[in-house]
């Protein structure tokens, strides 16, 4: 199951046209990318490894010529996604055991965003994003988007990147965290309201005028 | 009429799950008196964009490689 996207290209002439995956200083670059991307979502360095080198080896081995390293990239990120949700949804308990009890906690959290009466905080207000669509060309929102996932709680960060990373469906990552559906509803509202925020005010508010308030 | 709080977060299980006519109704008649919803209901839609666009590995892209952008997108619900 996990080799599926693997499966895809013959096998053919190996070694004779893999192209960026010969250049050593490319290559590192993407594993170490990988192992970034492995470890944020499985929280352990080793069996991050383990995937990333599965994933480039499932690469290497089914050498075909690429229409360039964006095609390459690609690929071997959906290799890689494949391996990480395998692993995820192998490792049935591997989640804390109070994660009910924090799930009230980040309820209760919101105070800060909304009132009583459960309307916006006039600070809190989402402003409009200008010009979403051109922020993944540019190398400096990566880096602000990182550092936003990194601010988010643990529990939070892992699940919604389960979901929206690894596009696991709901009834999975409750199964691979032990969490009912509505716990699972509370962390990924939470985690998006987090992260919205974060990139508001680190990127797309920034330098504009959010309307007369902040 | 549903709160910021309650919308925000039917908002968020829309990328879950399909809502029913009752809560896309009262989503509408919200969004159509609040612009900060509105905003936010916009931006559930580029964060999926961003994320989706993370798990392709276009963090390492940088500038300049907008050909890839949104290719092999769509199957967004």
């Amino acid at each position: 199951m996990s080799e599926q996207t693997a499966r895809g290209p013959a096998p053919g002439q190996a070694g004779e046209d893999t192209g960026p995956l010969t250049d050593p200083g490319y290559l590192e670059e993407l594993r170490h990318q990988m192992q970034r991307f492995a470890t944020l979502q499985l929280g352990d360095p080793h069996l991050a490894e383990d995937a990333v080198q599965e994933a480039l080896v499932g690469a290497l081995k089914n050498a075909r010529s690429f229409g360039g390293r964006a095609a390459l990239k690609t690929w071997v990120f959906a290799i890689l996604k494949n391996k990480i949700a395998d692993v995820l949804r192998q490792r049935s308990r591997y989640v804390e055991a109070d994660s009910l009890l924090r799930a009230d906690a980040e309820e209760s959290d919101l105070d800060e965003l909304f009132n009583k009466r459960g309307h916006w905080r006039a600070e809190e207000r989402p402003a409009k994003w200008a010009d979403p669509e051109a922020a993944v060309d540019d190398r400096e929102f990566w880096r602000i988007f990182e550092a936003c996932l990194d601010h988010l709680p643990g529990r939070q960060a892992r699940v919604f990147m389960m979901r929206e990373f690894i596009e696991l469906e709901s009834h999975e990552i409750c199964a691979a965290v032990e969490i009912t559906v509505s716990n699972l509803n509370v962390t990924l509202h939470r985690a998006r309201l987090r992260l919205r925020e974060c990139l508001e005010n680190n990127w797309f508010a920034r330098g504009q005028d959010r309307g007369g308030e902040a | 009429m549903k709160s910021c709080r309650e919308v925000t977060r039917l908002l968020s299980e829309a990328q879950e799950r399909q809502l029913d006519g009752g809560e896309r109704l009262a989503l509408r008649l919200h969004l159509m008196i609040c612009g900060a919803c509105r905003n936010f209901s916009h931006q559930m839609t580029s964060l999926r964009h961003i994320a989706r666009a993370y798990a392709r590995g276009a963090s390492g892209d940088g500038a300049g490689n907008k050909s890839g952008r949104d290719s092999g997108q769509g199957e967004d619900s």
